[in-house]
């Protein structure tokens, strides 16, 4: 077990990286806790896989350090890191008894065989497949095989971190939740440090602890699910998370005071000094329809249940509004307002309001 | 699951009125030869199992199967492993990938005599490139029209030159299916070399190493043109295979009974030992 | 560079020697080979080329060949693609015993064919024609494009097949307008496959030809055994023999690894 430190770490494909396109990773900062659960969450080629790649020293990186506990491991192969991965498609030795798969990675480093068998049986106890212990790996289900290449990263003990790259892609959806919910409980069982990659929110919301976002190979934010959701440090986790995401408005911010449309909209805090491109941010779920405020005209409404999403149009620009109870009719005129404290500036698309300073 | 349609027979018509026409006309004359006996004239008389016997206590055939069989062994265990290694070095990826390819396919598209003929000049004592090396570099007494010892290194050679391509091939083309997570899991499971290639990269082969040893086997079980145009068979009979003999008995004496009777053991065998390597490679894919 | 990489290098250079061998040969002149050892060709010429381009008996050898491998080829292919459509997505009454009576004709040896084809397509009046051969060769051809391409057809999901019909395609126009399409680089594999075992072959053809059809390659043993010590005369023959297979297998480089898998890994 040990503390993850990413130290000034970048990466390129390509021998000679000339400007930040050029680079898969851009300079990452980071440490990950002892025992923490994290969900690493962006869309597809964000680099997220790159950067659990160099963790595991299936990759070198071009520039920058890993430490674990403080020792640097950036030239270690990945057998000598103590780590264990999970990848997209279930890996398991075909030939082998799903007993020998969850044995191997103890044999090969020569654990001798009684403490073997204990080390096994434990985990598939844990893994709930001790009768399966006896068959051939080649003829489980997927969710099966993709638990024995769980168990073959649990079963060492002195493992730092088990790594999970989209586990669940090729698993069926009912399974999915059960698996899920498995991996969550294992996590308070053996209190390994798991980092879960992935694509899917709900996945990286109902797993982690922590959330590191990423896009276009740099890290937007690091929070709870709550901060990600509540707070979004960039206009991208805004959209990425929540569904519907985030809305974000064009912004004219004069003397200090926040515009859309030429109408004054009020912030959580005041702004921090400096120009750039602004936009105003705020959930669905804290606009409100109410008799003054922003006027716009109900263009769809999407009826989800217990609440409905009202998709209106102010001017050119389109804003979701979150509507418990009745809804408005298409075509309708109203009027949006937004809760002051959830209401946030965002210049070039990282967040320019302070909630401690007020405005 | 595919469905009952017996409309499928007319999709194979064509496909087995040609091979039927092919193999199944000359079969049944092989099969009428091979229970006659003939004094010349076209006039045939009935004669049994009288050739089948003959055949199957002549010396002659005993000591050309006997070739035969070391032949195919000889073979296989060289071009298996050897295909095997090279298939594993081979580059996974990049320019190289069809350069090696296109090079070591090309041995397999040179017409079957071309090959004799390609060797012959190839091992000439004085002339050729082999034969001269051999006997004026290194000093080693090398004449294949001589040495049987010389004929046969030589008729291997050449066959693992013609052929152990196509298990490399086969054997590439299983290890290049095999997704990169394999290996990746292997290296943090701590596997060793020896254990990535026994518990990956072998299980994955198996299927097309089942297919490369089955058509090693016909093949070099049914070989003919090249070890005859280089040898001739001989010298003397050193390297008389299975088929140069038939081809011999067959054309050289026109002894048709006997010829057709060897055809049918010869048949018989070839399918026989193919069945019982495709049972036993398979053997484990049943449990 | 790897230090493994050494192997197919090695490998690679063991394939070359002789066909270099082969090629030099076929620019040397008769007294240069016949008086002595060189590695490379003192005097350059081009006189066995230039035989074997004048003379009829030589380049027609070469026609010949072409021809029926190229009947062959499409007559193969061509029955074929029913076939393996069938094997792999209908059942039928004795499927799995006709697809293993095909495979085994490719295990008969050629030599015992040899003498009962000759009486066959004398009979038939075909000895000596290109279609003789090309039908020949269908022996071992045919089972081996119905394989490759069931191999191929197998990766084709059937809902592809299903959606067509359900848009209202004909069985003919789906077959030639999707399906044939989506399997092409199977069509191609086999083709390459009937190609390569159609122009190795030269005891059936050799059998079933004496003038008129007679293939490149046997004009060659004629050469070598009645003419004496024509050398360079033969290397040329040879090394034009080769050109094609190398040909054919560049245009189909990037299949092959797949194709030698016949389809299924």
């Amino acid at each position: 077990m040990a503390k993850i430190t990413l130290d000034k770490l970048r990466h390129s494909y390509m021998p000679d990286p000339r400007g930040a396109s050029d680079y898969a990773l851009k300079e990452i900062n980071l440490d990950w806790q002892d025992g923490g659960a994290y969900a690493l969450l962006g869309p597809s080629g964000c680099g997220k896989s790159t950067l659990l790649n160099i963790i595991s020293g299936l990759l070198i990186p071009s520039e920058g350090r890993i430490l674990f506990d403080g020792t640097d491991v950036t030239g270690l192969p990945p057998d000598r890191r103590n780590i264990a991965q999970v990848f997209q498609f279930p890996v398991i030795y075909d030939t082998m008894t799903v007993y020998d798969n969850l044995a191997f990675p103890l044999r090969n480093r020569g654990v001798d065989e009684g403490r073997v068998k204990a080390r096994v049986e434990e985990i598939a106890a844990i893994l709930e497949v001790t009768e399966m212990l006896g068959t051939r790996a080649a003829n489980l289900s997927p969710d099966n095989k993709q638990k024995i290449s769980m168990g073959r990263g649990l079963v060492r003990d002195d493992v730092n971190v088990i790594m999970f790259d989209e586990p669940l892609t090729v698993i069926d959806p009912h399974l999915k939740w059960k698996l899920r919910s498995k991996l969550k409980e294992l996590h308070q069982k053996v209190k390994v440090t798991m980092i879960y990659v992935t694509h899917d929110q709900t996945e990286a919301l109902t797993f982690a602890d922590q959330v590191v976002v990423m896009q276009d190979g740099e890290v937007v934010q690091i929070g709870t699910p709550v901060d990600l959701f509540e707070r979004p440090a960039h206009t991208f986790v805004g959209h990425f998370i929540g569904s519907p995401g985030m809305n974000v408005l064009p912004a004219e911010v004069k003397d200090g005071a926040a515009y859309f449309n030429g109408e004054h909209v009020a912030l959580e805090g005041a702004i921090a000094p400096g120009s750039g491109r602004h936009e105003i941010g705020v959930r669905p779920e804290f606009v409100t329809l109410s008799a003054t405020g922003l006027p716009a005209t109900v263009r769809k409404v999407m009826d989800l249940g217990r609440h409905s999403v009202v998709e209106a149009m102010a001017g050119t620009t389109k804003i979701n509004a979150v509507v418990e109870g009745a809804a408005p009719g298409q075509g309708e005129a109203v009027h949006l307002s937004f809760r002051p404290d959830q209401t946030r500036l965002y210049r070039d698309g990282w967040i320019a309001s302070d909630k401690e300073r007020a405005a | 699951m595919r469905k009952v349609n017996q409309k499928g027979w007319f999709f194979v018509l064509p496909v087995l009125i040609l091979v039927a026409f092919n193999a199944l006309v000359p079969m049944m004359t092989v099969v009428n030869y091979s229970v006659q006996e003939t004094f010349g004239n076209n006039q045939f008389f009935w004669h049994g199992l009288g050739w089948f016997q003959d055949i199957l206590r002549s010396e002659r055939f005993h000591a050309a199967l006997g070739r035969q069989f070391l032949f195919t062994f000889l073979i296989l265990v060289i071009e298996v492993p050897l295909g095997v290694i090279i298939a594993l070095s081979m580059p996974r990826k990049g320019f190289w990938v069809p350069v090696c390819l296109v090079t070591m396919a090309l041995p397999m598209l040179i017409p079957w005599n071309v090959v004799g003929a390609m060797w012959n000049i190839f091992t000439l004592p004085d002339i050729g490139l082999l034969g001269y090396f051999m006997n004026h570099v290194l000093g080693i007494d090398y004449n294949m029209t001589r040495s049987p010892f010389a004929a046969w290194v030589t008729i291997i050679t050449m066959d693992v030159w013609h052929w152990t391509s196509l298990v490399v091939l086969l054997c590439y083309a299983g290890l290049v299916s095999i997704p990169d997570a394999y290996y990746q899991a292997a290296k943090i499971d701590g596997a060793s070399n020896w254990a990535v290639f026994r518990y990956i990269q072998l299980p994955k082969m198996k299927q097309v190493l089942t297919i490369a040893v089955l058509l090693r086997f016909m093949d070099s079980f049914n070989v003919y043109t090249e070890p005859f145009v280089l040898t001739g068979g001989g010298p003397g009979n050193s390297t008389t295979l299975l088929s140069i003999d038939l081809v011999k008995i067959a054309l050289g004496q026109f002894d048709l009974g006997p010829a057709a009777a060897m055809s049918l053991i010869y048949f018989a065998i070839t399918l026989f030992v193919s069945w019982l390597f495709y049972t036993l490679m398979t053997r484990h894919d049943v449990k | 560079m790897q230090k493994r990489s050494i192997i197919p290098i090695l490998y690679i250079l063991f394939l070359m020697l002789p066909i270099y061998w082969l090629v030099a040969m076929s620019f040397k002149t008769t007294q240069e080979i016949l008086g002595g050892f060189s590695l490379f060709p003192q005097t350059w010429t081009l006189a066995s080329y230039k035989t074997i381009f004048t003379d009829p008996t030589w380049y027609w050898g070469y026609i010949n060949s072409i021809l029926y491998v190229t009947i062959n080829t499409v007559i193969s292919v061509t029955v074929a693609l029913p076939a393996a459509y069938a094997f792999s997505r209908y059942r039928f009454l004795g499927d799995k015993q006709l697809f293993f009576w095909l495979l085994t004709n490719r295990m008969a040896p050629a030599a015992v064919f040899a003498l009962p084809f000759f009486q066959l397509y004398s009979a038939m009046e075909l000895f000596d024609t290109h279609i003789a051969v090309a039908l020949a060769h269908c022996l071992f051809n045919i089972p081996l494009a119905v394989w490759i391409l069931e191999g191929f057809m197998g990766g084709v999901p059937k809902e592809l097949d299903e959606t067509a019909f359900v848009d209202g395609y004909s069985f003919p126009r789906f077959f030639t307008q999707i399906f044939l399409p989506t399997i092409k680089a199977g069509v191609g594999v086999a083709a390459f496959f009937c190609f390569m075992f159609s122009w190795v072959e030269l005891l059936l053809a050799k059998t079933l030809t004496a003038v008129y059809a007679k293939p490149i390659a046997a004009t060659m043993t004629r050469t070598a055994s009645s003419a004496g010590y024509e050398l360079g005369l033969l290397a040329a023959a040879g090394t034009l023999t080769i050109i094609p297979g190398a040909i054919v297998i560049w245009f189909v480089r990037n299949y092959i690894a797949k194709g030698f898998a016949l389809g299924r890994v």
